[in-house]
This record gives structure tokens, C-alpha cells and sequence, in this order.
């Protein structure tokens, strides 16, 4: 087994095309994406946004068809070369979804599923990683004299969270959004940026939101894509206030898509 | 597919018709000033001075206005400067509406009496002002980064007849002391003139700003 990540998380896209059958999704996309930084994708439905995001994980394995030309490297290690195992590469690369996804358990076992599935037993070892994540994901003090509730009596907002707290209990080096805060509301919207903006000291994190505004807001850097190619990639500040391309211009003006 | 903003461009057009209206304004009051001056009518300039409450209610709405566009429009990149760069405008216009007040002070102050000599320079610098100011305007309301860029120019040409103006003045003063209250009131005014001046070319930096992104300084790079 090929261990991931040994070297500082650094993502590097090169000339990656993708298809769904005869589709090409992703055309010569090439990126590298700092560490321990936001990283925003942007851009109309269908540009290839979530495409990216889930071949950072490997998560398009799974769809028929699917077929992926280019390379993928991630702290040095070519993600889809055939001696990488997946779950490693999950547990290295974390990802949270739109709609928050707990498990029908506790909200304790929600967070200590991962570790006990790569192997930790030690109920003192559990119980720390469990306050660990859960006060890194800031949901700790809603939470800790309720543990062994089940996770889906909390409110969209804390399921979110919790399912963040659930990503970073196995302790991965990326964290991959995707549209995380589209189901919730403003104010747990609001928690859920502030998080990202704490735990990107400690992560890489990449997100896809169609809420621009939120892009601006969060991300240090953002790509805009369309129609399966990168139009622009620059730092998050000269992207929403001075873009290179029209194009780019039109999409945060609203005037396109 | 490329879509319009409805709400968004229609409250662009309020600005630029305001910020149209305001520099028309200005340009009016300015040649009344002048008309006051040359004609020493306290009259006129006491109209000047109670007509600049409209100019100040004009920037007020296009304070509210833009506010009301940030707030609910969410405007970025160039839309964003575009909103920025009109109550930028819309303050260096009142503050050109504040000169022109100050003219007419000038003219109330010299209580009717005749010219101490004929008025050429003045209404020569006060005609190239105006021009500054429609220019300004119009480079804002067309995006139109050389328009902004002459005014740069035509300011240089105000502060030298400025300049001219006053050593004019200084030699009419030396020559019989009683000329000194008038040519000092007389040299404010070429001040003042001047300053409506910087202000339009004022409004040119907010354009160039707005459509590169970038802050030129117009008073400066020709200055004499």
C-alpha cells in the first residue's frame, strides 16, 4: 500500500481531461493548489466544478464510463496510479457534501466511525479524538453533554458540522466542500465559513459553491471554470475585483450562465 | 448564455442620470458665478448660494442609491468600482458646487463695486472648467479612459492662467494699494476656479479607476 501525503499536501492537475462516456467533462485542466489555504471553484452548472472535486478523492470511480487522462498528484503521490488504495486516499482527502450526511447513530459514533475503522480500539484514545474533532469543527459545546444522541436530532447546521468534525477524525491533510453550505441556512451558513477559515491553518481545503459571494468571502485563491476548462485562477481578491477575462467578468457580474 | 441585470443596470442608469444632473449643475452655476462676477450682481450670487442645497440633495441620493445597489445587487470587479467611482464623483462634484458658493460670497463681498479692470483670464479659465467638468462627466458616463486622461491637460492650462492671473494681480496691487482688497477677493476667485479644476480632474481618476483598476494621479503628472 502507497502512503499518501508523507510530504507537505500540495495539490498538482496536470492536463487532466475527463469523459462520462463520449462526454469530456474536463478538458486539459491543469492547477496546483497551495496548501493550507481555501481554494474555491466557481462557475455555471455543468462547467466541470464538482467533476474536479470528486477526482480529488477518486470519488468518480464509481460511475460507469467514466475515464481520466492526465495526472493527479497529491503531496507528491500520483493519486491514480494502480498502487494507491483508495481508502487511504479518502481518509488523506476528506469530503463533505451538500446535504449533511450523518450516520443513523450517535453523534459520538458518527466521529469515532472513521478511527475505529483504520484500526484505534482504545476508548480513551476514541473519547479524545471525538472531543478533538468535535471542538475543531466548533460544535463540542452544543454537543458534549449530548454525545450519545442521535445525530440526526440536530439541526442541518450542526449535522454539517458534524460531519466535518466526522472528515477531520482521521485526521486528513484535504478537505474537499462540496456545496457545504448550500442546505443550510444564513446563519449556520455563516458558522460553517467561519470553521473553513479556522481549519485551513491546518488543512487544505477545496470548495465548489455557486454562491460567489461566499467564494469571495472565504477562499484565498479561486478557479473559474467553464464548459470543462479553466478560464481563470488567480488569488480570490484580484479574481472578484480585477478579473483577467471577460469571461470571468461576465460570470461574477451576473451577466453570464 | 448571456443574461442582463435588469434592477442592477437600471439602477446604474439612475446614477449616471443624477451624477449627469449634478454636473450640469455645476457647470451652471459656475457660469453664473462668473455672469455675477463680471456683472458685480449680489443678486445673482445670492441665488447661487441658496440654490446649492439641490446639489447637496443630488449626492445624497446617490449615496442611498448605491448604498440600496451594494446591499441588495451585491455588485463586484467593475460593477462594484462603478458604484465606487459614482460617490466618489458625486463628492468632488458638491465640493465644485461648495467653489462656485465661495465665488458668489466673493461677489457679495465686493458690495456692487466696479472692477478695479476688464475680466479676460477668469472667464477664459472659468470656460475651461466648465468644459473640464462636461468632459469629466461624460468620461464617466462612457467609461472613456482618454477623455479622462485630456482633462489632465486642460488642468494644466487652468493653473497656468491661474498662475498668470495672479502675478496680473500682485503687479495691479503693487502698482496703487487701493487695488488690494479687490485683487485678493479677485485672486480667491482664480482659486477657487482652479480648484473646480482638480475636482473634474478628479472625476477623471475615479474613471480611469474604474475601468483599469488603477489610480492614475491626473493633478500631478502634468503639473507646471
Amino acid at each position: 500500500m502507497q502512503t499518501l501525503l508523507q510530504t507537505q499536501p500540495l495539490i498538482n492537475i496536470n492536463k487532466l481531461n475527463l469523459y462520462y462516456g463520449a462526454f469530456h467533462a474536463l478538458k486539459d485542466v491543469s492547477l496546483t493548489i497551495p496548501e493550507k489555504a481555501i481554494t474555491a471553484f466557481i462557475g455555471p452548472s455543468g462547467c466541470g466544478k464538482s467533476t474536479l472535486l470528486r477526482t480529488l478523492n477518486r470519488m468518480n470511480d464509481m460511475i460507469p464510463g467514466t475515464r481520466i487522462e492526465g495526472s493527479i498528484a497529491i503531496g507528491g503521490t500520483e493519486i491514480y496510479s494502480s498502487d494507491v488504495d483508495v481508502e487511504t486516499l479518502r481518509k488523506k482527502v476528506g469530503m463533505v457534501f451538500q446535504q449533511p450526511n450523518p450516520f443513523p447513530k450517535s453523534i459520538y459514533d458518527n466521529v469515532a466511525y472513521g478511527p475505529r475503522l483504520h484500526g484505534i480500539t482504545n476508548k480513551k484514545q476514541l473519547d479524545e479524538i471525538v472531543e478533538t474533532s468535535l471542538k475543531s469543527a466548533v460544535l463540542w459545546d452544543e454537543v458534549k453533554d449530548y454525545l450519545k444522541r442521535s445525530a440526526l436530532s440536530l439541526s442541518g447546521g450542526q449535522q454539517q458540522r458534524l460531519c466535518i468534525a466526522r472528515a477531520i477524525a482521521v485526521n486528513p491533510d484535504v478537505l474537499l466542500m462540496d456545496e457545504a453550505t448550500s442546505a443550510l441556512d444564513p446563519i449556520s451558513t455563516l458558522k460553517i465559513e467561519e470553521l473553513a477559515q479556522e481549519l485551513k491553518d491546518r488543512y487544505t481545503i477545496v470548495m465548489v459553491t455557486h454562491n460567489m459571494h461566499q467564494a469571495a468571502r472565504v477562499s484565498n485563491q479561486t478557479v473559474f471554470f467553464l464548459n470543462g476548462e479553466v478560464v481563470e485562477f488567480s488569488e480570490t481578491e484580484k479574481l472578484f475585483s480585477n478579473p483577467s477575462d471577460q469571461r470571468t467578468e461576465d460570470y461574477i457580474s451576473g451577466r453570464f450562465g | 448564455m448571456m443574461t442582463t441585470r435588469k434592477e442592477f443596470d437600471h439602477g446604474l442608469e439612475q446614477l449616471h442620470n443624477l451624477l449627469v444632473e449634478m454636473g450640469t449643475f455645476v457647470e451652471e452655476a459656475l457660469v453664473d458665478s462668473m455672469k455675477a462676477l463680471s456683472g458685480t450682481d449680489t443678486e445673482k450670487a445670492r441665488a447661487i448660494i441658496n440654490n446649492d442645497q439641490h446639489l447637496n440633495n443630488l449626492e445624497d441620493k446617490i449615496t442611498d442609491l448605491g448604498s440600496k445597489l451594494i446591499a441588495t445587487q451585491q455588485p463586484v470587479a467593475k460593477d462594484l468600482r462603478r458604484i465606487l467611482a459614482a460617490f466618489k464623483i458625486a463628492s468632488d462634484l458638491e465640493r465644485m458646487g461648495d467653489l462656485c458658493v465661495n465665488i458668489a460670497k466673493f461677489v457679495i463681498r465686493l458690495e456692487g463695486q466696479p472692477l478695479i479692470k476688464p475680466l479676460i483670464d477668469l472667464p477664459r479659465m472659468a470656460e475651461i472648467v466648465q468644459t473640464m467638468t462636461y468632459e469629466s462627466i461624460q468620461s464617466f458616463v462612457q467609461e472613456n479612459v482618454d477623455l479622462a486622461y485630456k482633462l489632465a491637460t486642460e488642468d494644466d492650462q487652468v493653473d497656468a492662467l491661474c498662475a498668470q492671473i495672479s502675478r496680473e494681480l500682485l503687479s495691479l496691487m503693487m502698482e496703487n494699494p487701493r487695488n488690494i482688497s479687490q485683487a485678493t477677493v479677485l485672486n480667491f476667485v482664480a482659486r477657487n476656479i482652479e480648484r473646480i479644476g482638480d475636482h473634474a480632474t478628479n472625476i477623471g481618476e475615479s474613471v480611469v479607476y474604474l475601468v483599469t483598476n488603477k489610480r492614475p494621479d491626473l493633478n500631478t503628472q502634468h503639473s507646471i
